[in-house]
């Protein structure tokens, strides 16, 4: 069971950044870092496992599958991340319908770490789009079971206000599609998101590279969620801490609040007290 | 019920036989399975694990054996 912020974190490298951005809640849990990854894709776990500490992220992902029971594999991530050490978050990938959504939201809970669901529901193989009336039906019954829901959704700030209304704990639109790497296509629409929702707001899917993140992040929102911009990079430890310091980048930039921009020059040194 | 014949059941989705008289402790046993690493579901019933000891697995139960693995 994950221990806590206080306890995981002994990444002093961020300390001063840190002082400059509050802790956040997600559904009355508290972290510092608001970069949450997955746990898919990597080449090794090893790989996995190093990469994730060099992001310094608290809030991990996982998948709920069968067990292998001709243990070809070592797919069990529990022998490679110690739950102690991150927040687990379970989520409801593949699934194509609520009911199933539903069912795996279930079978991840009973593992016994917490309440919390990354809730997916696709609505089609191509883009991995989610079907947003499917993900509402869902959360809607799973937050009534007590679960704190974390919603996939669309860049759409309706389907955001009813997933709120129906008691998500975090709503998660997508920067593009789900492993596209196109970064946030849409600022305008998660900024209103972002904007209009009460909970948080954590960008999901899409980013690519560590200007992605930084640019997501100066939306505003509360975090981001990412998993095969590092698992895909060539050098996935190298990404991760590249992206760890974007997010804190795009994080500071959105809390300082940027300057003006125009569209022509705006002289830096005096106009005043030139030479005749 | 003796304790020589053997059931069919559906495990992960494949068709097995194991000895008849299987608990639900024992079959994870058998299948060298860490109760703590995996969730049962049992007809499409979660199972506490507290009832694992408590619950025969008979013919034709359908057993689902999942854990968490890497994903995003």
């Amino acid at each position: 069971m994950w221990v806590g912020v206080e306890m995981t974190s002994t990444d002093t490298s961020m300390d001063d950044a840190r002082a400059l951005d509050g802790p956040f809640y997600i559904g009355g849990t508290k972290f510092v870092s608001r970069l949450i990854v997955g746990t898919g894709k990597y080449e090794s776990n090893q790989i996995m496992v190093d990469a994730i500490r060099a992001t310094g992220a608290e809030m991990v992902t996982v998948a709920v599958r069968r067990v292998d029971l001709d243990r070809s594999k070592d797919e069990a991530i529990l022998h490679h991340l110690d739950p102690q050490d991150f927040f687990l978050l379970a989520n409801t990938a593949g699934c194509y319908t609520a009911d199933d959504a539903v069912r795996y939201a279930r079978l991840a809970r009973a593992a016994g770490f917490n309440e919390f669901v990354k809730l997916e529901v696709i609505g089609d193989e191509r883009t991995l789009l989610p079907d947003v009336h499917a993900t509402l039906e869902a959360a809607k019954t799973l937050a009534d079971e007590g679960f704190k829901v974390m919603a996939y959704t669309n860049d759409d700030l309706i389907t955001a206000l009813r997933l709120e209304d129906v008691g998500c704990v975090a709503v998660m639109p997508l920067a593009s599609p789900i492993g596209s790497g196109l970064g946030v296509v849409n600022p305008y629409f998660i900024r209103e998101i972002k904007a209009r929702l009460k909970v948080p707001v954590i960008v999901d899917a899409g980013v690519g590279t560590a200007s992605d993140a930084c640019v997501t992040m100066e939306q505003g929102v509360d975090g981001v969620l990412m998993n095969t911009a590092l698992a895909d990079a060539d050098d996935p430890v190298r990404m991760s801490h590249a992206m760890k310091h974007a997010v804190v980048a795009g994080r500071l930039a959105y809390l300082a609040g940027r300057m003006p921009s125009s569209e022509i020059a705006v002289p830096s040194s005096p106009i005043e007290g030139m030479l005749d | 019920m003796t304790p020589d014949t053997s059931i069919d059941i559906q495990l992960n989705g494949k068709r097995q036989s194991f000895g008849a008289g299987h608990t639900v402790t024992t079959l994870l046993e058998a299948l060298e399975l860490h109760p703590g690493m995996v969730v049962v579901e049992l007809n499409r019933e979660i199972l506490d694990r507290e009832n694992y000891d408590a619950i025969k697995v008979v013919q034709d139960d359908m057993i689902e054996l999942v854990h968490f693995v890497g994903g995003g």
